[in-house]
């Protein structure tokens, strides 16, 4: 076990001094990206892993983006309070849709399609509302002047990574807090079966509801964060089925049910994408998104449990024998 | 005033009817749907993505190849019938046995390669069939044509598949199966082969619903995600599985997106029969033909 620390404390070190030692823009800049997208992989696995497979987290998340962004831009409120807002939207937008579903017993594939078009909706809506997002051209937040800390926007690499830094290692210290919390127990039961864990004690929706709740936020704040570092979002970046579709993808061939899972799916898929667009130019449109979505059912077919998943059964396994 | 309130009377009453005629293709697209789902238990998050494949092989039969209309319909409703049948060989089949969260989300990566596929083999322009069909003017009202032709098409598909269902004896053995999953193998009925015409036939009715969508609509790569999301609040509202409440479903939701259209945007009409939906469930949470528990 202290050995396990250890290798964290020295690993976190490691990432810290990165910036410092290696100041490639170009890697720092793909380093931010597979960070804030991991949170963002890592926030939908909260609840996938207990079986509460939502395809509406692209949802939570443009909510997260363009609710900052648009506070920020119409009526001047800086990101540090615009981000919570954001954050407590797309809560709200989560306990709406999910408290009916829980109640009224919503699960399985029903469960799936309502927050399907959950997320298509959000879309809708950003789309619709075209004179003040920008529609499906992308939006920008109002530049400030240089390194400014109010409007929460740097010109600097380096302090990007250490945000994205702080965020994904917030993510993962959630993951381990539920991990180890009487609450993993009581979602395990339920994703077993419902009416079972009811009949020990268990409060189904209330537990529900909870992870639901955590993983939103933690979505938005992620939508947030990708906004301010990237300074452009359009719907289909930050929103929509094909986000929601893209955080299962990573989510599972990483490995769902390890903290570290959705960081490797994101670093695999980043760097998919990145080394097609390398080879193939503007060429490659459309491409990495084949290549994910063959690797998806591939996955599932034959390694439901992920890439890392499946190496630290092995690892176990080993070690029993 | 009163001349304001007939004209408002006149664009009311056409979007209604307008609204009856969508509804006739959703009702189609969530029979497809519901067909799969009530045999195989499966969802095909992809189904709208069929159905856009659907339209891009009209749009080249029509306008590369120059075929008529009516020839190249058979062939892409063939077409799309055969792609069904190859989603559920290729992806379904080896997940039939693994948790039914795994199968839908196999699907979901389909979604992702007709998506891409789509985006690389033909680009990301709008295409239109280029078929401009007359409008038709009753009283002070406009349709068109097209609109018209789908929803005749489209109550001819359902007919077509409800004869199939209930006088042959495959669509007997798929709607015993669809009863009785572990029983139908013991009687001689064979499952496997059962399930593929099944999904032959829920792609065809996918071809189908693209050969009346590429009337009215261009086809791009996206197409699917402007009726996919609102197919599937359709299913769940009727009831997965349940032909009759997709049925009604379909037109109480083409009935809202049309009357939110006419008051603004046509995305607000999704929006609201989003709204109408999340309010049904807490009435209706097992779909509207449910019994109440």
């Amino acid at each position: 076990m202290k050995a396990r620390y250890i290798g964290w404390i020295v690993a976190l070190a490691i990432a810290v001094a990165l910036p410092f030692v290696h100041r490639d823009p170009y890697h720092l800049h793909i380093m931010v990206l597979i960070l804030i997208w991991s949170f963002a992989y890592t926030s939908w696995s909260i609840m996938g892993r207990f079986g509460l497979v939502s395809l509406g987290h692209g949802g939570f998340m443009g909510v997260g983006a363009y609710v900052t962004a648009l506070l920020w831009n119409h009526l001047g409120i800086t990101p540090w309070i615009g981000i919570p807002l954001s954050m407590v939207g797309a809560g709200v937008l989560a306990l709406v849709v999910a408290y009916p579903c829980f109640r009224f017993r919503i699960t399985g594939h029903y469960f799936v399609l309502v927050t399907l078009a959950l997320s298509g909706i959000v879309l809708q809506v950003i789309t619709a509302t075209r004179d003040y997002t920008g529609g499906s051209l992308g939006y920008t937040p109002n530049r400030a002047p240089g390194h400014n800390w109010l409007a929460l926007q740097f010109d600097d690499k380096v302090t990007w990574y250490m945000i994205a830094l702080g965020v994904w290692l917030g993510g993962i210290v959630i993951w381990h807090w539920i991990d180890r919390g009487m609450g993993r127990h009581a979602m395990e039961a339920i994703s077993e079966d419902e009416d079972a864990a009811a009949a020990a004690g268990v409060n189904v929706t209330a537990e529900k509801l909870r992870i639901t709740l955590i993983s939103a936020l933690m979505t938005a704040l992620a939508g947030a964060i990708y906004t301010q570092y990237q300074m452009f979002i359009s719907p289909d970046t930050v929103s929509g089925i094909a986000v929601s579709l893209q955080m299962v993808f990573a989510a599972i061939v990483g490995g769902l049910y390890v903290a570290l899972g959705p960081t490797v799916g994101a670093i695999i898929t980043i760097m998919l994408a990145e080394i097609l667009r390398i080879f193939f130019g503007t060429g490659a449109v459309g491409w990495d998104n084949l290549v994910y979505g063959m690797l998806l059912v591939l996955f599932i077919i034959f390694l439901p449990k992920g890439i890392l998943g499946s190496i630290s059964e092995r690892f176990a396994a080993a070690r029993k024998s | 005033m009163q001349a304001f309130l007939d004209i408002f009377d006149i664009y009311l009453l056409e979007a209604v009817v307008n609204g009856i005629l969508l509804g006739g293709v959703l009702a189609l697209l969530a029979l497809g749907l519901n067909l799969i789902f009530g045999v195989i238990d499966v969802t095909w998050i992809c189904y709208a993505e069929l159905v856009m494949i659907g339209m891009y092989a009209m749009y080249f039969l029509v306008q590369y190849y120059g075929l008529s209309y009516f020839i190249a319909a058979p062939l892409t409703i063939l077409l799309v019938a055969l792609l069904g049948a190859a989603l559920h060989y290729f992806v379904i089949a080896p997940l039939l046995t693994a948790p039914p969260i795994n199968q839908l989300l196999a699907t979901g990566g389909v979604l992702f390669v007709l998506q891409s596929f789509a985006t690389v083999a033909f680009g990301i322009n709008f295409r239109n069939l280029g078929i401009r069909l007359p409008v038709l003017s009753l009283g002070d009202m406009n349709f068109s044509y097209a609109r018209l032709l789908s929803f005749a098409a489209a109550l001819f598909g359902m007919v077509a598949v409800y004869l199939f269902m209930t006088r042959t004896f495959t669509g007997t053995a798929i709607r015993a199966i669809a009863q009785d999953r572990q029983i139908m193998p013991l009687m001689g009925v064979d499952a496997r082969r059962i399930y593929l015409v099944t999904s032959a036939i829920g792609g065809g009715l996918a071809g189908l619903a693209a050969c009346l969508l590429v009337l009215q609509y261009d086809v791009h790569p996206f197409v699917g995600l402007s009726f996919g999301p609102i197919t599937f609040l359709i299913c769940v509202l009727g009831g997965l599985g349940n032909f009759i409440g997709g049925f009604i479903a379909a037109f109480l939701f083409a009935e809202i997106i049309a009357l939110g259209g006419l008051f603004s945007d046509l995305e607000w009409g999704y929006v609201l029969a989003f709204a109408f939906f999340i309010v049904m469930m807490f009435i209706r949470p097992a779909g509207l033909l449910a019994r109440r528990r």
